[in-house]
């Protein structure tokens, strides 16, 4: 730039330098004017911070069907309230272009991206959305979905289940050798006496599944206590009826107060209008119900199945009119009504041993036998725990503590 | 055959999903057969349906007790079934939604089966007033402690049981009633609920191996357990 020779060397050098200022002042001046201009020309510009460390990984044991996504929330996000409005999580499937797949609210940092295929890679890029726009992370690392053909996660879920499990087969296997005890159960000791009350009286006996469907095993319960008690009826020769809520429970019903009647020897007594269908809905089928029993007076109801709303309706019902009420629901919440409103309730596990127990067979007890094996399980562990959360919390023994965490461990539902 | 061909299903169903719940590719097969299930009960609807038609007109030519309530079933049957087959007064046309605001079949659930919906379910209210005066009648211990927690917590839930009891001071608020009812539900009362929810969960165990084993086998008409 400067070409000088050696006589004028001061003068070279006094160019140089004043070149140099000027440079200095030009180069300073458009630095300032550069400056000037993101500052002073929009004052409302609100920049935020992008999100940092997005991470793309495994979801642990799916079938190849997503990812999991984590990353640091802005900066701006957690010192500033309301800075960011929210994240935009986008998605470039194999080496694609992006799209927006989800908005997430401020503080989220992480999301879990479903529905995705283990034959294509992904990668992602998150932004921190400002009223001003968007300021996005760099892009992941490309990732496909892996499959996972156990799910080590329910480990110890799979061996309680084997646990049990074996108990229940044990003593299913070992209940032909030996009688086993089993307690006497009032609700069903009161069948007999119930069925006889009606014969005697010359009234029917009503029996109510439920509401729910045949996929639902309370109602599975209820028809294979029918089963059983259906026989008896057959043999006083008593009218049963049976209005339903679903037509597959009908046909199920049918087929099975059939068999029964059959077995007793009572064929002829059956015909299908025992069995009748109402209606799927709710209140419309508790409406017939309650009309059924303010005007036939069944002397004895069976409310056995999965019941919701409706339970102290019909028991109410059912109590106003007289009759002998036997009730058994596996829903908790309903299970205060049957007891303040029946006669005899069975409570919970009642109602699933109840076929058992009234068919005095043996590998059915055996199995009932097996429950216990589960009971004595669950008191053992509540037990420990209670007494290591108390020494725990009360003396700070790590110990303790430790077996706490192990136990909620195990016991975990996630 | 007839009863050996079900209880195999049963069998295989029924260990496929146990199985469905640890190996991850199969997670979806519950739902799967839940969709199975409501194709299935979809066309068991006829039967339901066929059998509602049936035994009212019964009971309309045989003039049984009441047959007059079997025409307003008939007819209601009818009409709802018209309603949403042809698609009445769907402001769209056929093609549109059954339950388009403003056709009949939504008019008809919307002004006549939701308010008699609502008029049983609100039937609940007096139902379980006349429960709770049975139950909490002091006829021995166990009913007792039964009244006094009822007592309890009913007290709790107002703010005549929270003045009643404000001047206890803070050290000893667990005696205020509002906070003894807190700790009756959250304490005793979940206790017992879990206790009932230990005993279902395991009975609904049992009575799944002894489906699945064919133990069990009285649900499909069979009475030799």
């Amino acid at each position: 730039m400067f070409n000088c020779r050696r006589k004028s060397n001061g003068l070279c050098l006094s160019i140089f330098i004043v070149a140099a200022i000027c440079s200095l002042s030009v180069s300073v001046k458009a630095q300032s004017e550069t400056i000037d201009s993101t500052v002073v020309t929009d004052t409302n510009l609100v920049v935020a911070a992008p999100p940092t460390s997005v991470i793309a990984s495994e979801y642990k044991y799916d079938d190849a069907e997503a990812l999991e996504l984590s990353w640091v929330p802005s900066i701006d996000d957690q010192l500033v309230d309301g800075l960011v409005l929210a994240y935009r999580v986008y998605r470039a499937t194999n080496g694609g272009e992006l799209e927006m797949i989800e908005e997430l609210t401020p503080g989220n940092n992480n999301f879990t991206d479903h529905d995705l295929s283990g034959d294509s890679s992904y990668s992602y890029v998150v932004a921190a959305v400002t009223v001003s726009g968007e300021y996005s992370s760099n892009a992941t690392a490309a990732i496909s979905p892996e499959r996972e053909w156990l799910n080590y996660e329910k480990k110890w879920l799979f061996l309680i289940a084997l646990f049990i499990t074996s108990a229940i087969m044990y003593f299913i296997r070992t209940a032909r050798k030996k009688k086993l005890f089993v307690r006497k159960i009032a609700g069903l000791e009161a069948i007999d006496d119930a069925v006889g009350r009606a014969t005697e009286m010359g009234r029917s006996i009503l029996f109510i599944p439920g509401i729910q469907d045949m996929d639902d095993v309370q109602t599975l319960a209820g028809l294979t206590i029918l089963g059983r008690i259906a026989g008896t009826i057959a043999e006083y020769d008593t009218k049963l009826f049976m209005p339903v809520s679903r037509s597959l429970v009908m046909t199920a019903a049918r087929e099975t107060i059939k068999a029964s009647f059959q077995t007793a020897g009572r064929p002829d007594k059956y015909h299908d209008d025992i069995v009748t269908y109402v209606t799927d809905e709710q209140f419309g089928y508790v409406a017939h119900v309650d009309g059924i029993m303010v005007r036939e007076k069944p002397a004895t109801v069976f409310l056995l199945g999965a019941f919701f709303a409706e339970s102290l309706i019909l028991a109410e019902t059912g109590n106003s009119i007289g009759a002998i009420q036997i009730a058994g629901t596996a829903r908790p919440a309903q299970l205060p009504f049957f007891i303040a409103a029946c006669d005899f309730t069975l409570i919970g596990e009642e109602l699933f041993a109840a076929s058992a127990y009234l068919s005095d067979e043996p590998r059915a007890l055996g199995s009932l036998k097996g429950q216990d094996v589960g009971k004595a399980l669950a008191m053992f562990v509540i037990l420990i725990g209670v007494l290591a959360t108390t020494i725990a919390s009360a003396w700070h023994v790590e110990a303790m503590q430790t077996v706490v965490d192990t136990l909620s461990s195990v016991f975990s539902t996630k | 055959m007839k009863r050996q061909i079900p209880l195999f299903i049963t069998f295989f169903v029924g260990t496929l999903l146990i199985l469905s719940v640890f190996i991850p590719p199969m997670e979806t097969l519950g739902e799967d057969f839940t969709l199975f299930f409501d194709i299935i009960a979809v066309f068991a609807f006829f039967l339901g349906g066929g059998n509602l038609v049936r035994v009212h007109v019964t009971k309309l030519m045989k003039r049984k007790p009441d047959w007059g309530f079997s025409i307003v079933t008939l007819v209601g049957f009818a009409f709802i079934l018209a309603a949403g087959l042809f698609k009445i007064g769907n402001p769209g046309d056929i093609a549109s939604s059954v339950t388009a605001e403003g056709s009949w079949f939504q008019e008809s659930f919307n002004y006549i089966l939701n308010p008699l919906q609502s008029t049983m379910y609100a039937l609940l209210a007096f139902f379980v007033a006349s429960a709770s005066y049975r139950a909490f009648r002091a006829k021995n211990r166990e009913a007792t402690i039964l009244l006094v927690a009822a007592f309890i917590i009913l007290l709790g839930r107002t703010p005549f049981g929270m003045a009643l009891t404000a001047w206890i001071p803070e050290s000893f608020s667990i005696f205020q009633i509002p906070n003894l009812a807190i700790w009756i539900m959250n304490s005793p009362n979940l206790a017992g609920q879990r206790a009932i929810m230990i005993g279902i969960g395991l009975g609904v165990v049992s009575m799944s191996l002894r489906l699945i084993l064919g133990i069990e086998r009285t649900y499909l008409g069979d009475d030799r357990a």
